[in-house]
């Protein structure tokens, strides 16, 4: 007869035991993932563009020369400085001549002017423009519902930044990194006045804190143009 | 019939490993997700700038790649060179390099998420602007965009 061996145990549930554990790790593990800075280059332009006109006034500049320093606004300036001048160029405290002077956005005037947008849009039904304009519009009247009137900077205020082609990249990304950082304050300033919760807390696929992420950017619009390098200037 | 048995005999059962196979392969996947794998060998040098207000890129499908800085190899030259895939390139063929691009993600039927692509530009912090404007000139030529500067993340 046979010695009685202890039972052997069973190995066959144990790859489903691995396998849970993987799928744990999977989820849980975040990969290092890349992160930057967002920008959105302006379309190309036909050759026989010609730039719109602009007031003096209306325009942030930032020139960078070959030397990585920094000329903002006709003066030269420390790259420490520049989120202030940027906070300055948002919401003219003084009403400076010299900055943009702020719109103010009251109900009944954007209620009028979705409706000359919503008849224009009416005329011409497979326009483009018209189908912008009344979604800028629509999106300034949810603004002011939720912020009451407000003042913004006027559409044809920019800031641009001129940088020479010898100036170093990582200039170019601290001065991006810079104005962001400013606009990010100023909207984070608003949010904590209107909603008290921070901008950067308030989640873009949440249905609450969409109109709200809507209404600030109304107030505080991401206005960086990316110009094209020049060869001038300390080259 | 030995007189004395052997004690080994009495001993418990052995362990088995069946199971070691699985332990070892859960190991590997688990050193595969959390190793993060570079897609194209880097044949430049980069340092990435850092900066503090940046995005986090979920969608790697969603993501084009240039490289630039200088090579690690001098026999290619002491200057930036454009990196796109696993080679060297000039400026003329980022164009080239996009609609590539563009006409595999149609090939897969993705063709919805071509206007949410985003240029990652990996670029070395001591590279002169000169070329970074060259290439973003190229990238509007072909409708490209939507950047990113890559950047190393910096806390205030």
């Amino acid at each position: 007869m046979a010695r009685r061996e202890s039972g052997e145990i069973n190995a066959g549930s144990m790859a489903d035991i691995a396998f849970l554990l993987l799928i744990f790790f999977l989820v849980t593990t975040t990969m290092d993932k890349d992160n930057g800075i967002m920008r959105q280059l302006p379309p190309p332009t036909p050759d026989d563009y010609v730039p719109p006109p602009v007031r003096e006034r209306d325009v942030f500049k930032v020139l960078a020369n070959a030397n990585d320093q920094l000329l903002v606004e006709g003066n030269l300036m420390e790259i420490e400085n520049l989120g202030d001048a940027v906070k300055q160029f948002y919401t003219n405290p003084e009403a400076s001549e010299d900055l943009p002077q702020l719109q103010w956005m009251r109900k009944t005037d954007v209620q009028n002017n979705l409706d000359i947008a919503k008849a224009n849009l009416r005329q011409a039904p497979n326009d483009n423009e018209a189908r912008k304009n009344v979604k800028k519009w629509e999106n300034k009247l949810k603004a002011v519902e939720l912020l009451g009137d407000y003042q913004t900077l006027p559409g044809s205020a920019i800031i641009s930044m001129q940088n020479n082609r010898g100036t170093s990249y990582n200039l170019y990304v601290q001065v991006q990194n810079e104005l962001s950082v400013a606009l990010n304050e100023l909207r984070d300033e608003l949010s904590l006045e209107k909603f008290s919760v921070k901008f950067s807390d308030l989640d873009p696929k949440n249905e609450q804190d969409k109109p709200k992420i809507i209404a600030i950017r109304q107030v505080y619009p991401q206005r960086v143009s990316e110009a094209e390098a020049r060869s001038t200037g300390g080259g | 019939m030995p007189k004395f048995k052997n004690k080994k005999d009495k001993g418990s059962a052995e362990i088995s490993t069946a199971s070691l196979p699985d332990i070892i392969f859960m190991l590997l996947f688990f050193f595969m997700v959390t190793t993060v794998m570079r897609e194209t060998p880097l044949k430049v040098k980069i340092d990435l700038p850092s900066a503090t207000e940046t995005i986090r890129l979920e969608d790697r499908s969603l993501l084009d790649y240039i490289y630039v800085g200088k090579p690690f190899d001098e026999r290619f030259g002491t200057l930036e060179q454009i990196q796109l895939n696993d080679q060297f390139a000039e400026l003329a063929d980022i164009q080239t390099y996009v609609m590539n691009r563009r006409s595999e993600r149609e090939a897969r039927g993705e063709e919805a998420m071509i206007p949410s692509v985003t240029t990652v530009l990996k670029i070395d912090e001591g590279t002169k602007m000169g070329i970074i404007s060259d290439i973003k000139s190229e990238l509007r030529e072909v409708q490209a965009l939507k950047l990113n500067y890559s950047t190393l993340v910096r806390n205030e």
